[in-house]
């Protein structure tokens, strides 16, 4: 039976407007709710929806993160998920890092499918799912939009520019989410029960990973450019009347 | 020796509109040379293309069979070796083509990637947006690295079109990957503009109700010239094709004149449009957040109004 990973990352919750500090130091997320990334969530429920067709045996989530992530495996598990690991990490973990944790991850888990949603909410970097395949030396299908399975291969169609593309890969194989590839269920009260009967396992990422590749330095943080607010106009005609007065339209 | 590699996106015909922006991006790095990489097959045409852009040192082909489809894993190892070779930076388009690829490109060659950059402020700061456009981070790449990056095309310019590159045969040597296999690509037909490149874009948010009344929308952009966009909504609704969703996680675009016709102007939505140069909204809620950011709103039905703007621009 194949077995799938998924990564599930602890962001602020997307409906969460999150603002820079006043000094300029980083993101003011104190206190704000948090969520599993919704990539992730969909990625998680790809996973599932294969284990109910009976194309996939385990499923297990996977973050890095401080204890508070535990948070978010507890999510994953009461979606669904059979096993949650814990690599334990202190502070921010760029994407190359994180895929070279998830590597080790993968070397001891073996698993023939790793499922990643195309980028986080937070850092909106779009890379960890490409790095994890590279450095396995594996096939990508990234941004997907519908995954089939046969045999050992996968065929998955991708959102792309310029439309649908379609992949095939050889399993063992990444695969990236885009947001239309399946809604999220919802977790019922009795799943939140089951879940914390469910394994939770720890790791160290410096047990796995001896020596940490090279990373971005964050300089500063400082709020976007603001569009000034404009004017409303009562109707069409002076709506037309200002686009060609900018000669917007003829 | 400072040297930027430009990665050239094209469908085999045609170079990207994109890439005469990446290569602004690579220019105000201010290195000796800027060279632009061509993958393909019988990619001369795309290659004199490139070679037409304003400030490109150098075309590379590497013209073989296996680069006939943009396959990530298979390009990725022929770029790193290339870029292994001499380089500084090595930057793509920060489209889905750049998207996937560049990150593949980083982890060969061992660095961290930085994505949509929309400023240089140094040879190896940046400025890139996170949040959803929330904030803008300036980061600083590791010392005696290469540096790789996907420029966010919306925020450069395109680069003049009076270049005279020389364009040269590469070669590299690297084995290649056949564990993926490219089998098809649909398009939506459309004879309206990129909406990437589009100077007009009239988009439309779940308020149309339909694919069917997107028409409304196809008809004025006709007569404007503009091409058509969405909201993730529109898209997730069905009513027009992905390729359309314009935002965070659609596309990134800077047209002269956008119209947001009941969309109602998430974060999301928005990030996709701030650097548009007048954004009009429609919408029948006077609270609905897109007024905050356009230049012109009008508050009404979308069904009355824009039949009325069809009217008016018929009669011009
Ligand atoms: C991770 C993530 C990524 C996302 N990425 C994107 C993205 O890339 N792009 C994107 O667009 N969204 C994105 N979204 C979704 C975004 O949050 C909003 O849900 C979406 O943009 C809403 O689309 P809308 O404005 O069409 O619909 P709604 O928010 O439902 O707005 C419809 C508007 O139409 C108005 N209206 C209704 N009837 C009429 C009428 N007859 N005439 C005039 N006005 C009318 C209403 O007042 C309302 O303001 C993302 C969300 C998440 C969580």
């Amino acid at each position: 039976m194949r077995k799938i990973l998924v990564t599930l990352k602890r962001v602020v919750d997307s409906n969460v407007r999150v603002r820079v500090k006043p000094d300029g130091s980083g993101m003011a997320v104190e206190g704000l709710k948090m969520s599993v990334n919704p990539f992730d969530e969909i990625a998680l429920e790809e996973a599932l929806r294969m284990r109910e067709r009976g194309e996939a045996g385990e499923v297990l989530a996977v973050t890095i993160g401080g204890d508070e992530c535990q948070q978010q495996l507890r999510t994953g598990l009461a979606m669904g998920a059979d096993r949650a690991l814990l690599v334990r990490c202190e502070g921010e973990v760029q994407p190359l890092a994180a895929a070279g944790i998830l590597l080790e991850v993968i070397r001891r888990e073996e698993p023939d499918i790793v499922i990643m949603g195309k980028q986080a909410i937070d850092d909106d970097c779009n890379q960890t799912g490409q790095m994890v395949a590279t450095l396995w030396g594996r096939p990508q299908a990234t941004f997907a939009s519908e995954v089939k399975l046969n045999g050992d291969t996968a065929r998955v169609i991708r959102e792309v520019d310029a439309g649908l593309e379609t992949l095939e890969v050889q399993l063992p194989a990444v695969i990236t989410t885009d947001l239309r590839l399946n809604e999220p269920r919802y977790i019922k009260l009795p799943d939140i029960m089951k879940a914390r009967s469910k394994p939770l396992e720890t790791l160290s990422a410096d047990d796995l990973v001896p020596a940490a590749p090279p990373a971005l330095t964050a300089l500063s943080y400082e709020p976007p450019a603001q569009r000034q607010k404009g004017v409303v106009v009562d109707d069409v005609p002076a709506l037309m009347g200002m686009l060609r007065e900018r000669g917007l339209v003829s | 020796m400072s040297a930027v590699l430009v990665v050239a996106e094209h469908d085999g015909q045609t170079l990207h509109a994109g890439v005469a922006r990446a290569v602004s991006c690579g220019l105000a790095i201010e290195a000796d040379r800027l060279d632009v990489a061509v993958l393909g097959q019988d990619c001369g045409g795309v290659a004199r293309q490139a070679a037409r852009i304003e400030g490109v040192t150098r075309v590379l082909c590497l013209d073989r069979s296996e680069n006939a489809k943009p396959v990530a894993a298979i390009r990725a190892p022929q770029l790193a070796a290339l870029a292994a070779d001499g380089y500084s930076h090595v930057l793509g388009p920060s489209t889905t083509f750049g998207k996937d690829l560049m990150p593949r490109v980083a982890a060969l060659l061992g660095v961290p990637q930085v994505s949509d950059i929309m400023s240089v402020e140094g040879d190896r700061r940046f400025k890139r947006p996170i949040y959803a456009g929330n904030a803008v981070l300036t980061v600083e790449t590791p010392a005696e690295h290469i540096v790789v990056g996907t420029a966010r095309l919306a925020s450069w310019p395109v680069a003049g079109e009076d270049g005279e590159a020389a364009i040269e045969q590469a070669q590299t040597d690297v084995e290649l990957p056949e564990h993926t296999s490219w089998l098809e690509l649909k398009s939506a037909e459309t004879e309206r503009p990129d909406l990437q490149s589009a100077s007009v874009v009239v988009s439309g948010g779940r308020a149309l109700g339909s694919g069917e009344n997107f028409s409304l929308l196809y008809d004025l952009a006709d007569r404007l010239g503009a091409a058509v966009g969405a909201s993730r909504a529109a898209v997730d609704a069905g009513y027009v094709s992905n390729d359309m969703q314009v935002g965070q996680t659609g596309k990134i675009i800077a047209p002269d004149l956008y119209f947001a016709i009941g969309i109602s102007g998430a974060i999301q939505h928005l990030t996709g449009i701030k650097d548009a140069g007048v954004i009009v909204a429609i919408n029948k809620d006077p609270e609905a957040p897109i007024f905050e950011v356009a230049d012109i709103g009008l508050v009404g039905d979308l069904f009355a109004i824009v039949p009325e703007i069809q009217a008016a621009v018929e009669d011009s």
